[in-house]
């Protein structure tokens, strides 16, 4: 059987999910009466945001006009930035890619990364330009794009249009054509790459990888080189659009296995599987640990929900290995966890999901990245927590993670990103004119500044143009404070930040802006104070009501009150107290957001 | 007082609806012929209370817009249906009366039934004022009315009143509080105007033609009617009512506050028996077709557990003066020492040995204060 194996990269919502969705319907795998938009993306968050979150892969058969059988290997990559790894991971375990620029938008930034991704993988980049039926397509424009901004041969772009159909059957014949067969030596000790992982309730963990050399049965025991686990496989297969049990699979192929692996945490993307009687000589390269860069705690609205909690988060962690969490515990919002994440989407998907698909109410803390702080006593320490913050008489330096900022916009928004990157302690600038009209931007910036609402503001002030990639430079010393915030002078632990000298003042004023916005007026003054330190650095004030009673209550009107002071109890177990402040959850999640234009 | 029931009847009847008012009434008097005899049947048809009564309260609706005679009847039934075991000098009978149907004839009629407080409608003394709230009589006429009661000699008078009207003249209201008072009043009740969205001024505030009240003015109006009313002396012992002296309060209105049974008849209106709130239907039409075929008219019913109960009198306790009795306090979920300690710190209660007391700031917020407790 000739075998192929790919997959497509784009920049996000440039149709990604649908050309799969297309290609799936062509290749006869679904009858259109079954087909259902979006078929890889099988979360109901990522069909509603249109992203795909976790990837799926799929065989799709081929026949050529001439006869020629084929098994194309669809592996589909995760489309966010956060997922940097997994993309990479996926894109080794192919031969070629098809990278995928929407008509109307052009090459983007994140075009550009996957195809430095793909380029590192040496594979074979077929650049097919999307939507192509939309009126405000420009075919020329973005050929000119991918042969200067991506240094590609824009004779080699093929033109689809995801949606209706059209030259997806020209996407097929290059796919065979131009990316070459799978290489490896089937009599080879066994080496496969995981490059996905994903829960079953009946099965356990199901994971996808690529064979690279040797061949794979039921019943061998495989070895996990780097997480050094065995395991017995319980079955091999392929993807349809479910799970095809084979005798075995070897070099070239992709595939699954089922091993009785009770969590997704027990297998790491990157990791090669061999044999335990024969295994390979050393493992795959390229793998690494995936650490959280993001942290933030969780917290149930209500306390007694917190078993609840629990319970969903562990259900929840089944099926995402990135997500690690620990208790956590807040003098005002009761028992939690703190989470870590890979990045603000992921962090944002998984606030969702838990919301969601596992019906808890929860409130985030601020999300915080990983600081490095060396104390006078020679200690190196790391803190993502800010109720971990150092003594600050005790700090020789600290150190905040960077990122280098790709940005990618249309040149007439450059003063606008150069004074939003400033804004955010961008520094080390570079820029290139790829193509007329359109900068490509550099920035080093610190995490911390991308971390909080960067993004919004991006594509703010672009009015959506701008788009935005990243990938983190190290640890540079920075000069850190940690931010209290207190209501009522009581410190609310849970609106702590940990922020850098010269921002702390702006934060504090908006923080204490917003929550002055989303506390309701109580029966006592509220003070709101942002204090470093002993200092007060912001204030505001939410005078107290004056009248808050009816004027008449009479035997028609008990009943009434009654029900209303029912209710309100009950919206009490959704607010917080600080003291004898009542904090609603909308303050907790008011600080978070983007600032109003 | 002891713990008599309390009997409200409800006059559905208005000659013109004012635009504020959201109690049930239809503005036909026509529809008022008949109306006694729906009455006695729903006596008949009613539940029976466990004991005596001590208090009737005719309100509305217009209770005046009814005949004499025909209230005169309608007291009589009452009187013989619910109060034959209560000796007559210990009964309190309220009825609400219009300003601008107060004459001779009528008062004479009321003195003979007995009625021995009346709660005279006056809102404003502010010609003004009256008209914008859609009031059939004048400052004038309000004075007149006062007068008349006087000379008829009822032993106890009662003026209504409204302030937070928005865009009033700064003065209007001291200037009708002086007024009132000036009348030396047995009772005053000072409601704050509140817009219900079913009401005449809430589609004009929603449409913008009326401003919305002001938390500040209503405020201060309120602290300057418990200023006057206090150099007068008067027994502040509800949110909304004073009293020239603990013997005039409203003895009906005591009930409800604190959570006594009462009874009501006619269209809307509610009973509680102790452990049960019923109600009958807010429609005339309704509450006739049910009373012609001889069935209780009730339209609702509740049960009230024992946290409920803990609940309304809580909330009702901390809008007198009477307060809430600390030991129930603190079995509220809401309640801690620190809270009872900053709530009298903050000048909004006091404590007075085992009862807790809102001032009179306090009470403005009472609501407020129960939800803190909850």
């Amino acid at each position: 059987m000739n075998k192929r194996n790919f997959s497509i990269v784009a920049h996000i919502d440039h149709g990604k999910s649908t050309l799969a969705d297309r290609m799936i319907q062509h290749s006869g795998l679904v009858d259109a009466r079954e087909f259902r938009d979006q078929l890889l993306d099988d979360m109901d968050i990522e069909r509603e945001r249109g992203i795909t979150i976790k990837s799926n892969t799929v065989t799709l058969p081929h026949t050529t006009p001439d006869g020629q059988k084929f098994e194309l290997n669809l592996i589909d990559t995760p489309g966010h930035v956060d997922f940097t790894y997994e993309v990479s991971r996926a894109l080794a375990a192919c031969e070629g890619v098809l990278l995928l620029v929407d008509a109307s938008q052009g090459v983007e930034a994140q075009t550009l990364a996957h195809l430095y991704s793909a380029l590192e993988h040496d594979l074979v980049i077929i650049p097919v330009i999307n939507k192509v039926d939309l009126p405000a397509a420009d075919v020329d424009m973005v050929k000119e794009q991918i042969e200067r901004d991506l240094g590609l041969d824009p004779e080699d772009a093929l033109l689809c249009s995801a949606k209706t159909g059209q030259g997806v059957d020209a996407i097929f014949s290059a796919i065979v054509k131009r990316i070459p067969p799978p290489k490896g030596d089937a009599k080879a000790p066994l080496a496969a790459l995981v490059f996905d992982a994903c829960y079953d309730p009946f099965r356990g963990t199901v994971v996808s990888f690529r064979v690279f050399n040797g061949a794979l049965r039921n019943k061998q025991t495989i070895r996990f080189m780097a997480n050094r686990t065995k395991h017995i496989v319980e079955e091999v297969g392929v993807f349809r659009l479910k799970r095809q049990p084979t005798s075995a699979l070897q070099a070239g192929d992709v595939g699954y296995l089922i091993a009785g692996i009770k969590t997704v945490s027990d297998v790491s993307i990157g990791d090669t599987i061999t044999l335990e009687e024969q295994p390979a000589e050393k493992p795959w390269p390229g793998f690494k640990e995936v650490k959280p860069v993001v942290f933030s705690s969780i917290y149930p609205i209500a306390n007694d929900d917190y078993p609840g909690l629990v319970d969903a988060l562990e259900r929840y962690k089944l099926n995402d290995a990135s997500l690690v969490y620990q208790k956590d515990s807040s003098v005002a919002l009761g028992q939690g966890f703190r989470c870590g994440f890979l990045g603000l989407l992921h962090l944002e998907i998984v606030q969702e999901r838990l919301e969601r698909e596992f019906n808890q109410s929860i409130i985030m803390t601020m999300p915080s990245v990983v600081y490095r702080f060396k104390l006078k006593d020679g200690q190196d320490i790391e803190v993502d927590n800010p109720s971990h913050y150092p003594d600050p008489l005790q700090i020789a330096t600290s150190l905040e993670p960077y990122i280098k900022a790709t940005i990618l916009i249309p040149e007439r928004y450059m003063g606008a990103v150069m004074q939003l990157c400033l804004e955010r302690r961008g520094e080390n600038s570079s820029f290139s004119y790829p193509t007329p009209g359109r900068i490509q931007v550099h920035f080093d910036m610190p995490l911390a500044e991308v971390v909080f609402d960067f993004y919004d503001k991006l594509k703010s002030v672009t009015q959506g143009y701008g788009s935005f990639d990243y990938e983190l430079i190290g640890y540079r010393p920075s000069d850190l404070v940690k931010l209290d915030i207190l209501v009522n002078s009581e410190p609310v632990d849970a609106l702590a930040t940990m922020v850098h000298k010269e921002r702390a003042r702006m934060r504090a004023v908006q923080i204490c802006d917003r929550l002055k916005e989303e506390i309701p007026r109580q029966m006592f003054k509220i003070a709101i104070q942002g204090a470093v330190g002993a200092a007060i650095i912001a204030r505001s004030t939410i005078s107290p009501f004056r009248k808050d009673v009816t004027a008449k209550c009479y035997g028609g009107d008990i009943t009434r009150k009654r029900k209303l002071l029912e209710k309100q109890k009950k919206g009490k177990k959704r607010m917080k107290m600080v003291g004898n402040v009542q904090i609603p959850q909308s303050a907790f999640v008011s600080v978070l957001k983007t600032d109003k234009e | 007082m002891g713990d008599c029931f309390g009997l409200y009847v409800h006059v559905p009847f208005c000659k013109s609806k004012c635009p504020y008012c959201d109690f049930y009434s239809v503005v036909d008097c026509g529809q008022s012929a008949g109306y006694l005899d729906d009455l006695e049947i729903e006596m008949q048809l009613c539940p029976r209370y466990p004991g005596a009564f001590d208090s009737l309260y005719v309100g509305g609706g217009t209770p005046s817009v009814l005949a004499s005679r025909v209230l005169v009847r309608l007291l009589d039934k009452l009187r013989a249906r619910f109060f034959a075991d209560t000796p007559a000098e210990n009964i309190e009978i309220s009825l609400e009366i219009n300003p601008s149907d107060v004459d001779d004839r009528l008062l004479d009629a009321l003195q003979e039934a007995r009625v021995n407080r009346l709660s005279l409608g006056v809102q404003s003394f502010d010609n003004d004022v009256l008209s914008r709230l859609g009031r059939r009589h004048d400052g004038r006429g309000a004075i007149t009315g006062i007068e008349a009661i006087r000379k008829a000699g009822f032993a106890s008078l009662g003026l209504d009143l409204m302030y937070n009207l928005p865009g009033s003249k700064p003065d209007a209201w001291r200037r009708t509080l002086e007024m009132a008072l000036s009348h030396a009043p047995e009772h005053l009740s000072c409601y704050a105007l509140t817009i219900s969205p079913h009401t005449r001024f809430g589609r004009m505030q929603l449409d913008g033609r009326l401003a919305k009240p002001r938390e500040d003015q209503c405020a201060d109006e309120y602290m300057l009617a418990c200023r006057l009313c206090a150099d007068f002396g008067y027994d502040h012992y509800e949110v909304s009512n004073f009293a020239r002296n603990r013997h005039h309060r409203s003895r009906h209105n005591q009930k409800y506050w604190q959570r006594i049974p009462s009874l009501g008849l006619g269209p809307a209106a509610h009973s509680f028996d102790g452990r049960r709130r019923f109600w009958n239907p807010a429609n005339l039409q309704i509450y006739r077709n049910r009373i012609r075929e001889s069935r209780y008219p009730r339209s609702g019913i509740e049960s009230i557990d024992s946290d409920q109960a803990r609940i309304e009198t809580v909330a009702l306790g901390l809008r007198t003066s009477r307060g809430v009795a600390l030991d129930l306090l603190k079995t509220m979920s809401g309640f801690s020492e620190k809270l009872a300690k900053k709530l009298t710190q903050e000048g909004l209660a006091d404590v007075d040995g085992d009862l807790w007391r809102p001032t009179e700031r306090g009470m403005l917020v009472a609501d407020g204060i129960a939800k803190l407790f909850l």
